[in-house]
């Protein structure tokens, strides 16, 4: 809806919630932080479960045993680093300077290609000594958190080029920089839960 | 080629499924022959299947939640029969593997594709009138998450053809829903057909929450908003909360089932009572999310027919946001025979109890607006008094199985059945019926007819007793849920009498659409010109009923609670003056809802039956529909302001509003 275009200005001395209808910009963000927020409660449910079943290692692997800490901090560092470059590129958006987006979106997109490719060689090293998901609970539990947050970073990877593609095309008109605030958004919230990662599943390692 | 999919699929050897089928494909070719002859295609697809109008979406969850609830209610009496001759040395009619996919059906269907569209329903339509907005914060968004919902409807509803349903229980505990134990496609139908209604919901949360705390009226402050909205926001807040939980259990048991997890199973360190305390979790705030808009239903109604405002308007509030809070402190409660320990169970226990204080909050309040007014005994108010006698019957059963020694007895008894029923059919339903009859005038601008209106209640209240009052006494003689068979033929009176209740509500359910054609036939007669047929308070009341696509020309600008109520009073009007209207901008209708539904639904087929290739094509399909809407730019259409004029001038905007003769001004929102 056309929303806001009978807000009342922003008179000074109105309180916020009498003021009517919020603009198109801050309705999209709001209902895009509620995603967010439903998004990471079933993150919260997948650390639950796994909390739940890090000891179920069923007489295979355990959590010490698997995890080769460097390894996986070399991926965070990526995925921390890409937060930062998709700052800078926000920027650029809001300056409307196409190069400059450009620029630092592709380093964000290279960063996440790097923290993916890692992601999927911890997966295949682990599937090839025998710890799948299906050999533990445990592993079950760690396969589907790891991968899941694994899932979204590829769906924002994919969201990223489309992003990319509607600024070359449609140019930076209103719509278009909403949706890659949304995805600015997006992005850093998949780090937050990363952090969570990082520290219970792989710091948290017995 | 084709999965696990084949002819045998089909369960030609089974006379109730064929007859059923043969039944449902003759009403659905005459009503598709109907359809074409008459032409009505273009209409139908132009004004509702692509529309992204709040109200038409609104007034299609309800017609999906009536023929969900014919659905849902076939399996009840299947179940109400068989066990009222399955006693003794009898068999009944039901073969075991069937009844169980019955009540497993049943309570699915019931809470997800009937109770969950009526509410939503209920929500979409009235909202944004209520806060006097043209729509909800995402038009389109609303449309995919209706068609969505849809999409699990019809998956539900083809495992009736093919293949077969769950028989698991509505929440499918495991290990039985472990592949080792369900090796069927019963319960993928019943996974995928939830997951895909599930996301819509969630959407829908999403929409409403924002629409209620970012898009409302100028000047309608927290304070000054109608308590429906209120219950709404609660609702919403729980299923953008809980939905998420629902989510991520059923992917957790998919993996199980189709990747060789080990969540759940009763190997490898899986953990069945995991599932359950998860799905509680979702399981508890759905109760909610469920009968909180119903409260809200019942606040405006008891508000409008007695006369008076709200009793306790601040109390109501707190009430509802108390419940809202509480509700994800109490899911233990459905299962402290789980063994988790005094103290846990303790606390479980408590809470349960301290919940039904503010419920208690809200019960008196409804009493004291009732008491000292002009109460008006229409059809909406017989429903708030049924629903009053009969919840505060249904809660205190529930506050006696709050106490765990107590619940180790009634655990899984029909004491259980009986108790959940009482407040689902005497709060939600009864919620939702009230909702119906009270906003009906609204949305269609003729009222139902009222002395069937009356009869269906008669049914209805009659008929919950009858049925439900001797589950209670059935279960603390020992009868449990999901009975196919019993050995005690002293249980048998009782469950006739049950069944004699099924049948009256069955009347109830029959008359509600003799009432529909009926109004139908007599709309000019009962036609609302006035856009106010019931005297009422709030908003939606102020604009012609049916409201233009846009709701209201101008925003009304909101000074206090009950804000059509005051303006009525001092006789100012709303509405704006044909002379100086502007171009009014719309969202356009778009059918990316019901495409997104159509390859979810492929997709969804196919991972059932395990078709691995035409999953893909449903997936991407589905990427392609949403690709296409990413790259449209016009999304509005204009309304120019000859038509508003128009519009305004045919529904008499300015002399006929104000109910006296007091000069008549016009407050509007805020012009741009």
């Amino acid at each position: 809806m056309s929303a806001g275009e009978q807000a009342l200005p922003l008179v000074p001395g109105v309180p916020l919630a009498l003021r009517g209808p919020a603009p198109v910009r801050v309705v999209a963000g709001f209902g895009f932080w509620l995603f967010l927020l439903s998004d990471i409660i079933i993150f919260a449910a997948l650390f639950a479960t796994y909390s739940v079943l890090s000891g179920s290692t069923a007489g295979g692997p355990s959590a010490a045993e698997l995890f080769d800490k460097r390894h996986v901090f070399m991926e965070t560092l990526c995925l921390l680093a890409s937060s930062v470059t998709c700052g800078f590129g926000l920027l650029a958006l809001n300056r409307t300077d196409a190069r400059a987006l450009y620029f630092w979106m592709a380093i964000t997109f290279v960063l996440g290609v790097c923290f993916l490719t890692m992601e999927g060689r911890e997966f295949a090293s682990m599937v090839a000594a025998g710890a799948g998901p299906s050999r533990s609970a445990f592993l079950s539990g760690f396969f589907a958190l790891v991968g899941t947050h694994g899932l979204h970073v590829s769906l924002g990877l994919v969201w990223l080029a489309v992003m990319l593609l509607q600024v070359v095309t449609l140019g930076f008109r209103p719509m278009v920089s909403r949706r890659f605030f949304c995805f600015a958004l997006f992005w850093h919230a998949l780090d937050i839960v990363w952090v969570g990662v990082f520290t219970i599943v792989y710091l948290g390692a017995k | 080629m084709f999965g696990r999919l084949s002819w045998s699929a089909i369960p030609f050897d089974q006379p109730i499924v064929m007859g059923t089928c043969a039944t449902v494909g003759v009403v659905l070719l005459v009503i598709f022959a109907l359809v074409t002859i008459k032409g009505w295609w273009p209409y139908l697809w132009r004004e509702w299947i692509t529309s992204v109008d709040h109200k038409r979406i609104g007034a299609m969850y309800m017609i999906l939640g009536l023929v969900m609830l014919v659905r849902g209610f076939s399996d009840a009496l299947m179940m109400r029969s068989q066990q009222a001759l399955a006693a003794g040395h009898a068999a009944g009619y039901l073969p075991p593997e069937h009844y169980d996919q019955v009540f497993s059906a049943h309570g699915t269907i019931m809470i997800f594709f009937v109770a969950m569209p009526f509410v939503i329903g209920l929500m979409n339509f009235a909202l944004p009138l209520q806060l006097g907005v043209r729509d909800v914060a995402f038009p389109v968004l609303n449309s995919v998450s209706f068609w969505l919902t849809a999409a699990g409807v019809l998956l539900v509803n083809l495992s009736l053809f093919v293949g077969e349903f769950a028989r698991t229980g509505w929440l499918a505990y495991p290990p039985l829903s472990e592949l080792a134990y369900s090796p069927g496609v019963g319960v993928d139908y019943y996974l995928w057909s939830l997951q895909l209604s599930g996301l819509g919901t969630l959407l829908s949360g999403i929409n409403l929450t924002t629409t209620i705390l970012k898009l409302r009226a100028p000047g309608m402050g927290y304070k000054r908003m109608p308590v429906f909205c209120w219950t709404a926001l609660a609702s919403n807040l729980l299923i953008v909360a809980a939905f998420p939980v629902l989510t991520a259990t059923f992917a957790m048991l998919l993996l199980d089932r189709y990747c060789g997890f080990h969540f759940f199973t009763n190997d490898l360190g899986g953990n069945p009572m995991m599932y359950v305390n998860l799905i509680w979790i979702w399981g508890h705030p759905e109760v909610y999310i469920l009968i909180l808009p119903a409260f809200g239903v019942f606040s405006e109604v008891v508000a409008t027919f007695s006369g008076k405002p709200l009793f306790g308007y601040r109390s109501m509030v707190l009430a509802t946001m108390a419940i809202c809070v509480l509700s994800f402190m109490v899911w233990l409660h459905h299962f402290f025979t789980m063994g988790a320990g005094a103290d846990v169970n303790a606390f479980f226990g408590i809470m349960t109890m301290i919940i039904a204080v503010p419920t208690g909050v809200k019960v008196f309040n409804w009493l004291f607006t009732l008491y000292g007014g002009r109460v008006r005994f229409t059809v909406p108010i017989y429903w708030t008094l049924g629903f009053i006698v009969t919840f505060v019957i249904g809660g205190m059963t529930g506050v006696l199985m709050a106490i765990p020694p107590a619940d180790f007895v009634l655990h899984n008894s029909l004491f259980l059945i009986a108790h959940f029923h009482n407040v689902a059919i005497g709060g939600v339903v009864f919620g939702v019926m009230a909702g119906m009859t009270y906003w009906f005038p609204k949305a269609f601008g003729f009222k139902l007819n009222e002395r069937l209106g009356k009869a269906v209640f008669w049914c209805w209240f009659i008929g919950f007793y009858l049925a439900f009052m001797p589950l209670y006494a059935l279960g603390l003689m020992g009868a449990t849920r999901r009975m196919q068979h019993y050995p005690n033929t002293h249980w048998q009176p009782l469950m006739l009498v049950a069944l004699a209740g099924a049948v009256v509500i069955l009347l109830g359910i029959a008359l509600t659409v003799v009432q529909i054609v009926v109004s139908i036939r007599q709309r000019h007669a009962n036609r609302d010109r006035t856009g106010d047929p019931w005297n009422a308070r709030t908003l939606e009341w102020s604009i012609p009923s049916p409201p233009p696509a846009w709701n209201f020309t101008r925003l009304p600008y909101v000074e206090r609670a009950d804000a059509y109520w005051h303006m009525k009073e001092e006789g100012v009007s709303g509405r704006a003056a044909p002379a100086s209207l502007v171009d009014l901008h719309i969202p356009r209708n778009t059918p990316v809802g019901v495409f997104l539904a159509f390859f979810a639904v492929i997709a969804g087929f196919a991972l059932i039956w395990r078709i691995d290739w035409l999953a893909v094509v449903g997936l991407v399909g589905a990427v392609v529909v949403v690709l296409r809407e990413y790259w449209k730019t016009e999304r509005e259409r204009t309304v120019p302001a000859e038509e508003v004029a128009a519009f305004e001038r045919a529904h008499g905007a300015l002399p006929e509003v104000g109910h006296d003769d007091r000069e008549v001004r016009v407050t509007s929102g805020v012009q741009s």
